[in-house]
């Protein structure tokens, strides 16, 4: 499998606190990697500086083969990165199908109305809801819309931020459902996850973030098995 | 009595609808970066102060008048480009004083490319005066209205049928999920102060005709604006509207009714008693948001 994503040495800060020093992460095609650790570990920063809306400090991000460390936000979007970030953030005043054609922004012509009818198809309450402001609906709803969203890009890898925070179990379940999905549909997807424990069940490989560093990196099932991850984070 | 009275309404509704115009273009700006762009009323003079020269210089009124817009929102373009954007990273109140600068500089050099003389345009369609019910109605005020309303349907369009629009209205709600969406937020910006200088100077070049213009004629309209756009709500585009209409109406009630010497205090006392009484105006949003 070729390598999509490759970061490198990396560091950022927000003033003068480290949030992340020295990250090695590569997520390759058609990968589920799973970024676990505990909150203020730097998971969002890391996405936040893939993303290229957080400024790095040193280090590199590569994708595809392309330096991309300097490279503005929305062209990222363009070269295939779309991300579904913490909290949502859906366009709340705008309609649903709205949001879902401004994940769309970067791309032209009428592949955008087969993926938005594919999208209604994937969650059929969003269809439902098409025309209603986003911030009307439920927080699993909105979760569902933020992805949506995000994969409306036709990303070549979808970095998805705590897409199970804050919902009640039986929603974290489908969307962790939708995930799956989505990886054997074929999608290269890096999740970060607080639920370690659903996480790394269901990722090829996960990386184990502390206070700024990885401190584990091996195979899901692995991590799964691993004494200091089951003590730290799975609670057993 | 009731002539009277709809002869203030028609003064109101004009001068209104010029300061609806600056609301909208207050909003836009607010909307995309959260600065209040105290020049908004120099690209009301700039616009008219253009169109009168080209016009008085021989030059076509359709062309003086797409030239003055142009030249408008060359300025807006311009403030953005090498006042605003350098300062990205700072604090908006910082911004905002930027603005006020700027506003001071534009004036100045009003002063040294034109003169302090008042200038005027050639009402576009005929002087003679329009009687209804007893009141008398300028064609200029039907221009004005009619070209507002064009104006407003047209941004109505660019937001909400345009893929662009959209992008700019979803920026003024969540600027991060713009930027993860691919919106370059730069271009925004910039196109917000493009479109707030070109509403300026559209509703300078229309209200030239009756008011007349100097190169301080910005002052008042900007401050009027920047009250219709706190009546109605900062960031709400319909609010600046009605506000405007509210400030315009009350001035002309006020100067009629009371005494002309008060017409410029209305639109203070206006802005006085939301900041008082409602600080987030007529249709502002809310301090809470749904999280």
């Amino acid at each position: 499998m070729a390598t999509l994503l490759e970061i490198s040495g990396l560091t950022s800060h927000y003033g003068r606190i480290q949030a992340l020093k020295g990250i090695d992460v590569t997520v390759a095609e058609g990968e589920l990697v799973a970024l676990v650790g505990a909150n203020g570990a730097g998971k969002t920063t890391l996405l936040r500086c893939i993303s290229g809306v957080q400024s790095v400090t040193s280090g590199s991000i590569s994708f595809a083969g392309q330096d991309i460390t300097k490279m503005p936000p929305e062209h990222r979007v363009g070269l295939g990165i779309s991300q579904s970030p913490e909290g949502r953030q859906v366009f709340g005043p705008m309609s649903v199908e709205d949001n879902l054609r401004l994940g769309a922004y970067r791309r032209h012509g009428p592949s955008i109305k087969a993926d938005l009818d594919r999208m209604y198809e994937m969650f059929p309450i969003l269809y439902k809801k098409r025309e209603l402001p986003a911030g009307t609906l439920s927080g699993g709803q909105q979760q569902m819309l933020a992805i949506a969203r995000a994969l409306m890009a036709n990303p070549r890898v979808l970095l998805l931020d705590e897409p199970s925070m804050g919902l009640a179990p039986l929603l974290v379940a489908e969307i962790f459902r939708t995930i799956v999905a989505l990886k054997e549909a074929g999608t290269t997807i890096f999740l970060v996850e607080q639920n370690a424990y659903a996480a790394l069940a269901i990722a090829d490989r996960g990386y184990v973030l502390e206070t700024g560093s990885v401190v584990l990196n091996d195979i899901g099932s692995n991590l799964l098995a691993n004494d200091k991850v089951k003590e730290a984070y799975l609670g057993l | 009595m009731f002539a009277a009275f709809l002869q203030y309404l028609f003064s109101g509704l004009t001068s209104g609808a010029i300061y609806a115009l600056a609301g909208l273009g207050f909003a836009i700006i607010y909307n995309s970066s959260q600065v209040i762009n105290f020049a908004q009323g120099e690209f009301i003079m700039i616009g008219g102060m253009s169109s009168a020269t080209l016009v008085a210089s021989g030059v076509p009124m359709p062309l003086a008048i797409s030239l003055a817009m142009l030249i408008s929102m060359a300025a807006g373009i311009a403030l953005e480009k090498f006042a605003i954007e350098p300062a990205r990273n700072s604090d908006v109140v910082t911004i905002i004083i930027i603005t006020i600068g700027a506003s001071i500089f534009m004036r100045g050099a009003a002063q040294l490319i034109w003169d302090k003389e008042f200038h005027s345009l050639p009402a576009f369609s005929g002087e003679s005066p329009i009687a209804v019910m007893g009141a008398t109605l300028m064609p200029q005020s039907l221009w004005v209205f009619a070209v507002s309303g064009v104006v407003i349907v047209a941004l109505w369009w660019f937001f909400n049928r345009t893929m662009f629009g959209k992008a700019m209205l979803g920026t003024s709600h969540n600027r991060l999920a713009a930027q993860l969406v691919g919106v370059g937020v730069k271009k925004v910006l910039l196109a917000s102060f493009a479109l707030s200088a070109l509403l300026g100077a559209v509703g300078g070049i229309v209200v030239t005709p009756i008011t007349f213009t100097n190169y301080e004629a910005g002052i008042m309209l900007g401050l009027k604006g920047f009250s219709a756009a706190v009546l109605g709500g900062l960031g709400n585009g319909g609010g600046a509207i009605v506000g405007g209409l509210i400030v315009g109406i009350a001035e002309a009630l006020a100067s009629g009714y009371l005494s002309s010497a008060y017409k410029d205090a209305i639109a203070f006392v206006i802005i006085l008693f939301v900041l008082f009484f409602m600080p987030n105006g007529l249709f502002g949003k809310r301090g809470t948001d749904r999280v």
